[in-house]
């Protein structure tokens, strides 16, 4: 058991970069999911870690000790690969015991007839079977030891790849999308076994996928990457609440957070489709500022102090528990408003009709501004108990003066 | 006014439509069929009938012998030879090239932009006719005027008369076989490996397994086991099937020692005219391939994974 730390990876496959100069820490313990979009990058950072690409620039550090120029099963790590990778020829059992078979027995005990006459692999091997029956006992795969991969389901695959990664007692645990071929409910139970295992084993787990719910609801950390850089580290709350960049933000959160351009005015306010809003932000007159908004932070009935943004109704996506309603703002011809409401008021929502003018409301506490590079801007102030008309006449009175 | 419903179009029977199905069926397989019965099963029967008489070539009558033919077969000692021959050749046949050419797929099947050459390079004794190929070889080892033999001699050993030393015959002649078949088999085994998952090496490489020999016993072996069957038997088959090049180089000289059981059959029809011999030594011919295909199959298929 050991942290884990990066330092300055840098990766190009011939002219094309794929990592940039990547620095990530990770304690001992904790579960770092590497979470970002097809072809960020995130896979060729796991295999650097593994051992299994070499970087062209930076070092790899585990335990405190730098890995560079060891070999993947020198480096103490253990990997879990999307697609299993499980040796199809060879039982449960023997594909567990691997690891240890190549790591205890020598060259001529190794070899299949030559080796059975030795002594001391009797020996070793019934070491072996112990452990991997203790490990197999704890992932609830102890009952079908003698079977194949080919006659095992996607579940029970999945859990004899991981158990063969804990017979060897790793001190990292590398997992590259391990529930992506999964159907969605086993999932989802995966996501939860997974998570409790962490908890019990105490390992130092990295964690690839591309699903953001999955990273969300495993990691204790999460490094947002795109294009071979990590645009945010942080727990999840902090990468939902408070995304460093645009891409961020879309990227977690379902549904997709929404953007709407906007124009900072004199002093700093930020005025939006024409109306000024209660904020000001430390940027120049005249820059372009894009405000993003959670799904939930829209609301259809107003609050004290809320802004409002007129659009039209387009449809409803009923989930049950809750209910995605599409706008499209009035002015101007942008991507589709989206609204998270939940059970509350089902009549009202059945009431809805197409095309139908309303007006969205929502604080100007819970709006995300980011300037014209895509990057979070703090606001400098935030008048969330002004009243519309108050906001009104403070942007005449700030025009007038 | 009575609305006049236009009746819609019958349909068929239910058993003039089986028929008409059946027709369709047995009009599609007939010209197949009809091929393989006059170019293989017909040949067969006629072979077999033959084998049980005592016909000759330009015979004028035809009387049956019984097994007399078989009997004669195996106490002859030139078929007796013959056979002997036809079986050390495939004993070195088949696993020198298995091996070879599993050998070169593992070296060519990693290069990039060497692949191409190396493939087209190994494949072209394939694409030649043996026949054509033989004559190049009776040069090539020719002991005054061969290049074979003037390396040898350049490199301070003895002439050596390949073709005409009865104990170096069968063995030159393997070399030529493997030869030819290195190619052909070297191509099923690179799409052998390139079915092989990438993923399954790196587990291998994080498990430890990371020496060659290591990932070859068990990765690489384990999961060409389908391709490495398909190649062995194929092989045995050819080479069993031995024949062009002891007709060209040898004529099954010197002295029987290179005389081999299809060249043994050409002798006894078209040279001798004991077409009815000749008949029954290709029946046992075809037996021993049938023989020893099925057993290969049913004995590498259980320890062949799909």
């Amino acid at each position: 058991m050991a942290g884990l730390s990066l330092k300055g990876i840098s990766k190009g496959f011939g002219t094309t970069p794929v990592l940039g100069h990547i620095d990530l820490d990770i304690a001992d313990g904790e579960f770092v999911a590497l979470v970002g979009p097809s072809g960020c990058g995130k896979s060729t950072l796991l295999r650097i870690i593994a051992g299994l690409e070499r970087q062209d620039a930076g070092t790899v550090t585990i335990g405190g000790a730098p890995v560079d120029h060891l070999r993947p099963h020198e480096r103490k790590v253990a990997m879990v690969f999307q697609n299993y990778a499980l040796y199809p020829h060879m039982t449960v059992f023997e594909n567990m015991a691997l690891p240890l078979t190549m790591s205890r027995l020598n060259v001529l005990e190794r070899i299949p007839l030559l080796g059975a006459l030795s002594p001391r692999k009797r020996a070793v091997m019934r070491q072996i079977a112990t452990e991997v029956n203790a490990v197999a006992a704890q992932l609830r795969i102890d009952t079908f030891g003698a079977r194949r991969p080919g006659q095992l389901s996607g579940g029970q695959r999945q859990r004899v790849a991981l158990g063969r990664a804990m017979v060897r007692d790793p001190d990292v645990f590398l997992m590259d999308e391990p529930l992506s071929n999964l159907d969605a409910k086993l999932r989802v139970h995966m996501r939860t076994e997974l998570a409790e295992l962490h908890a019990r084993l105490g390992v130092t787990m990295v964690y690839v996928t591309h699903d953001q719910v999955e990273a969300m609801t495993m990691a204790n950390r999460l490094a947002v990457m795109d294009q071979g850089d990590i645009l945010q580290l942080g727990t999840p709350t902090e990468v939902y609440e408070w995304p460093a960049s645009i891409v961020v933000a879309q990227f977690i959160g379902s549904p997709g957070i929404n953007l709407l351009p906007a124009t900072v005015a004199l002093g700093g306010r930020v005025e939006l489709m024409g109306r000024a809003l209660p904020v000001r932000l430390p940027l120049e007159p005249g820059s372009a500022v894009t405000i993003g908004l959670r799904p939930e932070s829209l609301r259809m009935h107003r609050e004290n102090g809320d802004c409002e943004v007129a659009c039209q109704f387009k449809r409803r996506e009923n989930l049950g528990s809750e209910s995605i309603l599409h706008y499209s703002a009035e002015a101007g011809g942008t991507a589709p408003i989206l609204c998270k409401v939940g059970h509350d008021d089902v009549a009202g929502l059945e009431s809805l009709r197409a095309a139908e003018g309303s007006i969205l409301y929502f604080a100007p506490a819970g709006c995300h501004f980011f300037d014209a590079k895509g990057l979070r801007v703090e606001p400098l102030q935030i008048d969330a108990a002004m009243s519309p008309q108050q906001t009104r006449a403070a942007a005449t009175l700030e025009v007038v003066s | 006014m009575s609305a006049i419903a236009t009746a819609p179009p019958r349909a068929p029977r239910p058993a003039q439509r089986r028929w008409v199905e059946s027709f369709a069926g047995i009009g599609f397989a007939t010209p197949a069929f009809v091929l393989l019965v006059l170019t293989n099963i017909a040949p067969l029967v006629a072979l077999a009938i033959l084998s049980f008489t005592d016909y000759e070539m330009g015979a004028v009558d035809i009387h049956s012998v019984g097994a007399a033919n078989f009997s004669k077969a195996l106490h002859d000692p030139v078929i007796r030879r013959s056979l002997g021959n036809t079986f050390l050749y495939v004993a070195i046949v088949v696993p020198a090239s298995v091996l070879l050419s599993l050998l070169v797929a593992i070296l060519v099947h990693r290069r990039t932009r060497s692949r191409g050459f190396y493939e087209v390079v190994y494949f072209l004794p394939v694409t030649t006719t043996l026949i054509a190929m033989a004559t190049m070889w009776q040069f090539l080892l020719h002991p005054q005027l061969g290049p074979v033999n003037a390396v040898l001699t350049s490199l301070g050993f003895n002439r050596v008369a390949f073709l005409s030393e009865p104990s170096l015959v069968l063995p030159t002649l393997a070399a030529i076989g493997v030869w030819q078949l290195v190619g052909f088999n070297m191509v099923l085994f690179l799409a052998g490996l390139s079915a092989i998952p990438r993923d399954l090496y790196e587990a291998a490489e994080v498990d430890g397994a990371s020496h060659p020999i290591d990932r070859f016993l068990r990765v690489t072996w384990p999961l060409l086991g389908p391709t490495t069957m398909f190649v062995t038997v194929t092989t045995f088959i050819t080479a069993f099937k031995i024949f062009d090049t002891v007709a060209v180089m040898t004529r099954g000289g010197p002295m029987g020692s290179s005389m081999t059981l299809l060249y043994a059959v050409y002798l006894e029809g078209f040279q001798y005219f004991h077409l009815s011999y000749a008949a029954t030594l290709t029946l046992i011919f075809l037996a021993f391939t049938l023989v020893f295909s099925v057993t290969q199959t049913f004995f590498l298929d259980r320890r062949v994974h799909y």
